[in-house]
């Protein structure tokens, strides 16, 4: 794999006003990279900002401060239309709710070429036909799906057809935002299955957000685990598993169920207690081992360094 | 404790059928052919559907069913009770053409004196009946039946009869419910225009705009209806125009908060949120994402406005607020009624009863609309 960044997030923060004086800080202060063709997992538990981080990526939300750079470019700096639009046509996302996602007025075949309607892609009825069949068909649905309506479908369906439309307009980088927890657990694997395949036939860059680790570390090269707006660990999938440092971290871990009933029997859910932590300074995001970043203080640098080494 | 390993050979694994399961075999409907059946479906619903383009139809036609005009007067002719051929041979449908009136009095003779006094002692046309005789301290009572058409020597039928000033009622019935219906649509119109308007800017822009506009609205509401209304009818020329001046001035208020409420809730649903990263500008966001999502509601609501405009404008017209005499709207009409409603009952009756037929079939039919439309209901 390439280490080439596609995407650079610096210092990134995202506070919500919600009354005259109360802020919300959803996302606060951000630092990370996406490597090109790789899927970067990002987790942690409802409410930590991990929506927001992808919306404000793809300028959902205006970012309160901080930057995004794609292929080196600003994102959120000024733009003229043109640009704009080529942004729009780079970046995409896949939503949560399936239910929610599609517009219930529309048929399958407007919401999967709104796209390209939107961008002038194809230039007649027939070509747009066309179009749609072959992502219905990429995405393992039936051409005669085209005409009919969003209710019809089934959740996995749908988050198809979501898929379906997000790719329409050619885009490098997806944002998957929770795409198979609102789906029954059968279908989470087929839709992982097919988001994988999609990776590698159209060379596509993915940032997988999730609240639990078990599915993300299947399909991730590397983990982010976020807490209360903030990264709090990063590393490549294996390496998260193997040498969790962060004790939030090892609490996902823990909570993590196998079909393996001697495991399970020995299991010992550990919880996250913020309070554990040494607050004689502001934590800061330092590189513990290679690849390896961890949230925290000059002294817990050191005792996390010394953790590593004996593993 | 590894016994209870299951072994690998117990699992066999299940044939894949995706192929199958992806098939679909419900016709496919959008959501308008889909509430549409619904609605079909609903008996009450159609019953309105159908008395509304009966009277419809009246409301256009009626006033040139016969060749009398709504606004010709001629005393002559005034206060004729209603004769409809064929119906007047029913006779507790009251349509054949006589006016009855039962007297008392200590012997029979001096009731029937009475009776025929009553009608103008025209014997040829009067019959009478003696109901009771007097036993006791029981009044004689006699009732005197006057044909007024032959009294009149009038050969035609007055189908509705004529009001005090002769003019013809089933004319002036269908005027006056083509102009309240004229008003009403106009008003819920202007209602709903003003309304989806302000509550879809509201909605959509939110943050300071809607700020403001909400607190506009908040002072409208707490202005009492009635007095506005009024203060607006004292000011302007009375007259169709003012009418619907005051009915739309305050009424736009439930139409732009039920849109505003559903903007809302829309604009942050994710099919909005995937169009705005495909690019999708504001006003492809409201014209494919946000307005047809809201016509149901707008729809159900302005069915439900039509029937409360009717009956405002004939309520201002009944306490006199309303349209100028001798234009016929169903609210003056009843109003005329009203005043000599004990001894010419069928004045105000009919009036009476096609507003009581409009507002029920507005509010049956509104009430199916709202049941299709309801994605809840869909089986
Ligand atoms: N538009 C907004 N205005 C105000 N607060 C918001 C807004 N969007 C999100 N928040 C708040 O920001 C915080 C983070 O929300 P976010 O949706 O990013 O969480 P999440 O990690 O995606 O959770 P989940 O796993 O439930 O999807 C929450 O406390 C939420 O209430
Ligand atoms: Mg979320």
């Amino acid at each position: 794999m390439s280490q080439e960044s596609l995407l650079e997030i610096s210092n990134l923060k995202q506070h919500f006003k919600t009354g005259r004086h109360s802020v919300i800080k959803a996302v606060d202060g951000l630092n990370f990279n996406i490597y090109k063709g790789e899927t970067f997992g990002l987790v942690g538990e409802s409410g930590c900002g991990k929506s927001t981080t992808g919306r404000t990526i793809i300028r959902l939300y205006d970012a309160t401060e901080g930057e995004v750079y794609f292929n080196g470019e600003n994102v959120h700096g000024k733009k003229d239309k043109s640009e704009l639009k080529k942004f729009n046509r780079e970046m995409q996302m896949i939503f949560q709710d399936p239910y929610a996602s599609l517009n219930p007025r529309m048929k399958v075949e407007d919401i999967i070429a709104e796209g390209m309607d939107i961008h002038g892609l194809v230039e007649n009825d027939k070509q747009r036909k066309e179009k749609v069949h072959d992502l219905l068909e990429t995405v393992g649905l039936d051409q005669e799906h085209a005409n009919r309506y969003p209710h019809e479908f089934s959740g996995g369906q749908r988050q198809r057809i979501g898929i379906a439309r997000a790719l329409a307009v050619d885009p490098s980088f997806i944002i998957a935002d929770e795409p198979i927890s609102a789906l029954d657990v059968s279908i989470q694997a087929q839709v992982v299955n097919l988001m994988k395949q999609l990776q590698r036939d159209k060379e596509l860059t993915y940032l997988f957000i999730a609240h639990d680790l078990s599915m993300v570390k299947y399909i991730s090269d590397r983990i982010g685990v976020m807490y209360f707006g903030k990264m709090v660990e990063l590393a490549d999938a294996d390496e998260l598993y193997k040498n969790a440092l962060h004790p939030y971290t090892k609490s996902l871990l823990s909570a993590i169920p196998l079909p393996d009933p001697d495991y399970e029997r020995s299991r010992v859910r550990f919880n996250y207690d913020p309070s554990d932590h040494d607050t004689s300074e502001e934590p800061e995001f330092r590189e513990v081992g290679p690849d390896h970043w961890v949230l925290c203080t000059t002294n817990e640098f050191e005792h996390y360094k010394k953790q590593l080494a004996t593993v | 404790m590894d016994n209870h390993k299951p072994s690998k050979d117990l699992f066999v694994p299940v044939e894949k059928q995706e192929g199958e399961a992806e098939k679909l075999s419900r016709p496919s409907l959008s959501f308008w052919q889909d509430s549409f059946v619904r609605l079909r479906k609903n008996v009450g619903a159609m019953i309105g559907l159908v008395v509304l383009i009966l009277l419809a139809f009246m409301a256009i036609f009626g006033p040139y069913m016969n060749q009398y005009d709504a606004y010709e007067q001629d005393l002559q002719r005034a206060k004729m009770p209603p004769k409809i051929p064929v119906l007047e041979n029913i006779s507790w449908l009251g349509v054949d053409g006589t006016l009855s009136s039962i007297k008392e009095a200590e012997t029979v003779e001096a009731a029937r004196e009475k009776a025929l006094a009553r009608f103008g002692g025209d014997e040829e046309t009067i019959t009478t009946n003696v109901l009771t005789e007097p036993s006791g301290d029981q009044l004689a009572r006699v009732e005197g039946i006057q044909d007024v058409y032959a009294a009149k020597e009038i050969e035609t039928n007055f189908w509705f009869g004529t009001d005090s000033l002769g003019r013809d009622l089933w004319t002036r019935a269908w005027e006056g419910t083509r102009i309240s219906l004229f008003i009403a649509l106009l008003a819920a119109l202007i209602d709903m225009v003003i309304g989806v308007a302000y509550g879809g800017i509201s909605g959509y822009y939110g943050g300071r705009v809607d700020n403001i506009l909400q607190r506009i609205i908040e002072i409208l509401v707490g202005i009492p209806n009635l007095v506005v209304v009024i203060l607006m009818i004292l000011i302007l020329e009375p007259g169709i125009t003012s009418i619907i001046i005051a009915l739309t001035i305050t009424g736009w208020i439930s139409m732009a908060r039920i849109v505003r409420g559903q903007v809302l809730k829309l604009k942050n649903m994710e099919f909005v949120l995937a169009s705005k990263t495909l690019g999708a500008p504001d006003n492809r966001v409201l014209r494919k994402h946000l307005v047809p999502n809201v016509t149901g509601l707008i729809v159900i609501n302005t069915m439900f406005t039509i029937p409360a405009a009717i009956f405002l404008e004939a309520f201002l017209s009944f306490i006199g607020l309303g349209l100028p005499t001798p234009i016929a709207s169903l609210g003056t009409l009843i109003n005329d009624g009203f005043d000599s409603l004990q001894i010419y009952p069928y004045i105000m009756i009919f009036p009476a009863l096609i507003i009581s037929l409009i507002m029920i079939a507005f509010n049956i039919l509104a009430d199916g609309l709202r049941d299709a439309f309801d994605p809840k209901m869909r089986e």
